[in-house]
């Protein structure tokens, strides 16, 4: 694969809660445009590792970190405001969680947060959100209803359109599908697609054939380490490391 | 031998006897002073000043001195204790300093209610020189009633989830922007919870108001902060236990009143709370 500039540089980035040690010297480089997906079992990292690219790991009060994480070449943890950097780094997460407020709210909540205020503006940046996140068609006539009324695939692809209302460069996805049904799950699947033109995507998920179908590259943690990154095609027909193999071939995990 | 079956039924009996034991008393109460008081409520009760040494006329002066009361130390405690709930929840680790102000909001909850009469006496009346006044008696409830509204807020606040945060400090908002706008609006149901609390007790209080402010009869309504005032809670006490021959359904009437404006507040409060939850 062509080397495409370097969106993300991980320099031996190690993550501690209290006495636990969720990410052992992790170095790691995500491509611009590249969807990496983050594939292992539970409590290998795979969430510390996304939380630590917007600084939301610094919410949790005994959570301690070393090493760098570069973004374009400048340290995310020195010289940038965590409010700037989650502008520019946006994140999905595991259960939808719409705000208890409408749905053009929930997307224009970024954008106001940031002291957009004028209306027009608001609205073409919350049309054009939710038509990227496949949502519009459905929501267009009933923006100012509550978001919760939403079916959980609508209010994930929400919480999409919500991030995207920033203009992120980079969206992290944490197991954005796990409590989805396969339909829905297709659509956020579809709309990660569309985004990787415009966007550099990390997601981390449990489920192996996920990964495999939109990965550009997979990464696989164990433990905190990374055993192995490649492109997704060759993890999965060819893995260097007998634990990638077992792992995506169900053995554990 | 006794059967499981029967232990059973046994068991559930004298657990549905203690919750009904809890409602008796409050039926009793309000069956009492509505059945006494009834009679005494007109126009001339509610609206106009006391005649005769208080044997006739109304209780007005009372019915307003409470509501200043109410409204002041409310205006008073609600903004501080719901700032420092604010700080407690959001801002503060859990450190030496954290804990003392925990130690210390706890005891504030556990002293009695004339020690507080006393406290406001000496550092509102006396030290600050307030006199006996409004601004005394309303001060020295606020500060009575702030460890009910910052527990209750702190619990509000705590009962939202940690996913409303986290959310929104991933979109950018600052710290303070996440509290104001994803924090407290799912709170305030809460809040209003603790301040409705805390006024009944505020308007039912006797003791602080002794010391601070309640006078037993004034010839006129008060003008500014700084006068005395009358209150409800000490008019019955002076009606019913200084004033020989005054007619029965003159007191049973004035708690009524105390008990019916504790309800007009609350109901207000509890239809502030559902507008809000309507709204969203």
């Amino acid at each position: 694969m062509s080397r495409a500039e370097v969106k993300f540089q991980i320099r031996d980035l190690n993550v501690h809660y209290g006495k636990a040690h969720a990410l052992k010297s992790l170095s790691i480089d995500i491509y611009s445009n590249e969807i990496l997906s983050i594939i292992g079992p539970s409590n290998s990292g795979k969430t510390s590792f996304l939380r630590s690219l917007n600084r939301l790991n610094d919410i949790e009060p005994n959570c301690r970190m070393t090493g760098a994480v570069l973004l374009d070449g400048k340290d995310i943890y020195r010289g940038i405001s965590p409010e700037d950097l989650r502008k520019r780094v946006g994140m999905i997460f595991a259960l939808p969680i719409p705000l208890p407020r409408s749905v053009y709210d929930n997307v224009a909540y970024g954008p106001r947060m940031a002291g957009i205020r004028n209306r027009k503006t608001l609205d073409v940046l919350v049309e054009e959100s939710l038509t990227a996140a496949y949502l519009w068609d459905e929501v267009k006539d009933r923006l100012r209803s509550s978001a919760l009324k939403l079916s959980g695939g609508q209010q994930q692809r929400l919480c999409i359109a919500r991030s995207l209302a920033l203009k992120p460069e980079v969206i992290l996805f944490d197991e954005p599908c796990s409590g989805l049904d396969p339909i829905s799950t297709g659509k956020v699947e579809e709309s990660m697609m569309e985004l990787q033109k415009n966007h550099t995507l990390v997601l981390v998920t449990n489920n192996t054939k996920q990964a495999a179908r939109v990965g550009t590259r997979t990464a696989f943690f164990l433990m905190g380490e990374l055993v192995e990154i490649d492109s997704t095609e060759k993890m999965f027909t060819a893995p260097i490391d007998g634990r990638t193999q077992d792992y995506i071939a169900g053995r554990f995990g | 031998m006794i059967n499981e079956g029967t232990k059973e039924k046994v068991g559930f009996g004298i657990l549905f006897l203690a919750a009904v034991l809890v409602v008796i008393p409050v039926l009793l109460i309000i069956w009492l002073i509505v059945s006494r008081g009834w009679s005494a409520l007109s126009i001339e009760f509610l609206f106009t000043m006391p005649r005769d040494g208080m044997r006739a006329g109304g209780i007005l002066p009372a019915i307003i001195g409470t509501f200043y009361l109410v409204m002041a130390s409310i205006a008073f405690s609600l903004p501080i204790g719901v700032m420092a709930a604010i700080y407690l929840s959001e801002y503060a680790r859990d450190n030496l300093v954290t804990r003392t102000i925990n130690l210390a909001i706890i005891n504030l909850a556990g002293v009695s209610s004339v020690v507080y009469g006393l406290f406001g006496l000496s550092l509102f009346v006396i030290f600050l020189r307030f006199g006996t006044s409004i601004i005394s008696g309303a001060l020295t409830l606020g500060i009575m009633t702030l460890p009910v509204i910052i527990t209750t807020t702190r619990e509000a606040l705590r009962a939202v989830p940690k996913s409303y945060r986290e959310v929104s400090l991933s979109l950018g908002a600052t710290k303070w922007q996440t509290i104001r706008n994803s924090v407290l609006p799912p709170a305030l149901p809460g809040i209003l919870t603790g301040t409705v609390l805390s006024i009944g007790r505020v308007a039912g209080e006797t003791a602080p108001i002794l010391f601070t402010v309640a006078a037993s009869y004034l010839p006129n309504l008060p003008r500014s902060p700084f006068d005395q005032a009358m209150a409800l809670p000490y008019h019955l006490y002076i009606i019913a236990t200084q004033i020989p021959g005054i007619r029965e359904d003159y007191q049973y009437g004035t708690a009524l009143v105390l008990v019916g404006l504790v309800l007009v507040i609350n109901i207000t409060a509890v239809i502030i709370r559902s507008r809000y939850r309507r709204r969203k």
